[in-house]
């Protein structure tokens, strides 16, 4: 499958990333590889083959129900570029 | 009601609910989850997606699930997955959302409502996952920054969502209802709608009458209370009718119900479709459960509404309407239960809880488990009216003593204020003769067969004696005495 410029800046638009013109044909072409090598993964054939979730051959260990975490708020928001009444402050989202 | 119904046009309707669970701790920290504490005070390294932190599941957050899932009858997911849900957006610190797409925890199950004419239907549930909550933004008051309170990421969510089953918005109400009853009775969630416990989304599409067809949809989103729920479909539906028949389309989008303006509006939209970029979440494993534990959940299980009504009607024989009533609240269900124990009499205590003391909770604005009167109170006061010892009007007396605060135990308070139902004929007989003798008129009326004048010397009696004596007895006296 062949990656465009257009599918490449959307989704970088997605991704929330700023992409130099300059780079595009480069992401292109590296993404198209990539497809290219799912592509041939998808030929393989996994019927009966239940989906794998995780590598892992284990199952998820459940903790109890208990607060174990006390407020470190200050030490958080020490590294926050900007802070007021304990809220942290962003550019403003419209909604 | 709307008027669409005599038009051309029908509405379908599915709701997505996202139910707050009511654990101590978040679902992937141990930060707490209780509610109001000060900006970013539980806002813990996990739920703040630093570097090098991993989630662990909470217990209770799948005793929970698993309990809903067999209250509405469903099956079960013995190997459950967490996705990520990827989008940006402030109060979403880690970029993504924790959530369970292609193996949730609840999958099918249905929901039986009844609506006002006393039809019924069913609602399918098509599943309910499990996900995180997200934190909350300000958008006011801080010199055109937003604000980030991220206390709130990370509270355990259940995602209800349901088929598109449901035609007007009375039956979304419905539905919605029947499942705010169904978690706060199992406890799954507080149900506490104003702290957001329980927010609705609606999908609401439009067709003619008849067609198969799906129209396209919007979905109207966080609608936190039933009367809005009801107001932002039937706004939605009509309309969706009036673009259709302007000519227009209707385009999928999402809006917001703004209940001061009382309309739908779109949300902004991003100029780019979202999405979300699905994959499984590698930080956790796949959470399997077994028969056993399913079973172990089901025995904690209290009895649900629709069970509890059945029984009221069968073993109490009360209508099922009242039964109805008593059973929708588990506090309220339990207050009469114990009643009934203590009184011995299923319809004098269900008609004292439904009529009295519903009636004085609603007008004081109280809540049943602020009552100031006890089961115990009442089921005491309502033994005594059984035994004979008081009358219904004077235990109304009583009642208003008791919640008042004037008096703390029926029985003392019967005793102090000399209330015990006078019921020796020596101390009536007097009273009577003096009424008849007073009457004569009446007198001549009763005799020639005005019965309903009965009811005048029985008021006269009970006056004169401040309501203390027996009605009955005092009818069998005066037939007695005018020969009757």
């Amino acid at each position: 499958m062949k990656v465009d410029h257009e599918v490449i800046q959307t989704v970088a638009e997605l991704s929330q990333l700023k992409i130099d013109p300059a780079d595009l044909e480069n992401y292109a072409q590296g993404m198209t590889q990539v497809l290219d090598l799912a592509g041939r993964m998808q030929a393989i054939d996994t019927q009966g083959v239940a989906p794998m979730s995780n590598p892992l051959d284990a199952t998820q260990r459940l903790r109890p129900d208990v607060v174990t975490e006390t407020n470190q708020r200050e030490a958080f928001q020490a590294i926050a570029p900007e802070t007021e009444d304990g809220l942290y402050l962003v550019p403003r989202v419209v909604e | 009601m709307t008027d669409f119904a005599d038009s051309n046009w029908e509405a379908v309707i599915g709701l997505e609910i996202h139910t707050q669970l009511s654990t101590r701790s978040k679902i992937f920290s141990g930060a707490s989850t209780q509610f109001g504490a000060a900006p970013n005070t539980q806002a813990c390294a996990i739920d703040l997606g630093f570097p090098g932190v991993l989630p662990v599941v909470n217990q209770e957050v799948y005793r929970k699930a698993v309990a809903f899932g067999l209250g509405i009858g469903a099956t079960i997911g013995l190997t459950s997955v967490f996705d990520r849900k990827n989008y940006f957006y402030p109060d979403l610190p880690k970029g993504y959302q924790i959530t369970q797409l292609e193996a949730p925890i609840v999958m099918g199950g249905t929901v039986d409502i009844t609506l006002e004419d006393s039809s019924q239907k069913t609602i399918r549930v098509t599943r309910a996952h499990l996900e995180e909550d997200a934190g909350k933004s300000l958008h006011e008051d801080f010199h055109g920054q937003t604000g980030i309170d991220l206390n709130r990421a990370g509270t355990p969510l259940l995602e209800i969502v349901s088929e598109p089953d449901m035609s007007s918005a009375e039956e979304a109400v419905a539905y919605a209802r029947y499942i705010h009853q169904l978690v706060t009775f199992l406890g799954v969630s507080d149900g506490d709608m104003s702290q957001g416990s329980l927010r609705c989304d609606a999908n609401v599409s439009v067709r003619p009458k008849g067609s198969t067809e799906l129209g396209t949809r919007t979905e109207t989103k966080n609608v936190n209370s039933f009367r809005f729920l009801e107001r932002a479909i039937n706004h939605e539906i009509e309309r969706q009718i009036r673009v259709i028949e302007s000519g227009g389309r209707v385009i999928q989008e999402t809006r917001l119900y703004d209940p001061d303006k009382d309309e739908t509006r779109p949300m902004r939209s991003k100029e780019t479709a979202t999405d979300y970029r699905y994959f499984p979440e590698p930080d956790l494993l796949p959470v399997e459960i077994d028969e056993a534990y399913i079973q172990q959940v089901r025995e904690q299980m209290p009895e649900l509404p629709a069970a509890k009504a059945a029984r009221y009607v069968s073993e109490f024989e009360l209508p099922e309407a009242d039964a109805r009533v008593l059973s929708s609240e588990r506090q309220l269900a339990s207050y009469f239960e114990q009643v009934v124990e203590l009184s011995g009499d299923a319809k004098l205590a269900s008609n004292w809880v439904r009529v009295e003391l519903l009636g004085q909770l609603n007008k004081d604005g109280v809540e049943i488990s602020d009552a100031p009167i006890t089961p115990a109170a009442l089921g005491t006061l309502i033994a005594r009216i059984r035994e004979g010892r008081i009358s219904g009007k004077i235990a109304k007396t009583v009642f208003e003593a008791l919640w008042s605060g004037a008096a703390s135990d029926p029985d003392s308070y019967i005793e102090a204020e000399g209330l015990v139902q006078v019921s020796d004929s020596g101390s009536l007989e007097p009273v009577i003769d003096a009424i008849i003798a007073a009457n004569p008129k009446q007198v001549e009326q009763l005799r020639e067969g005005k019965g309903k004048l009965m009811g005048f010397f029985v008021g006269q009696v009970m006056k004169e004696t401040g309501g203390k004596a027996n009605p009955q007895q005092v009818n069998d006296l005066i037939s007695k005495k005018l020969g009757l």
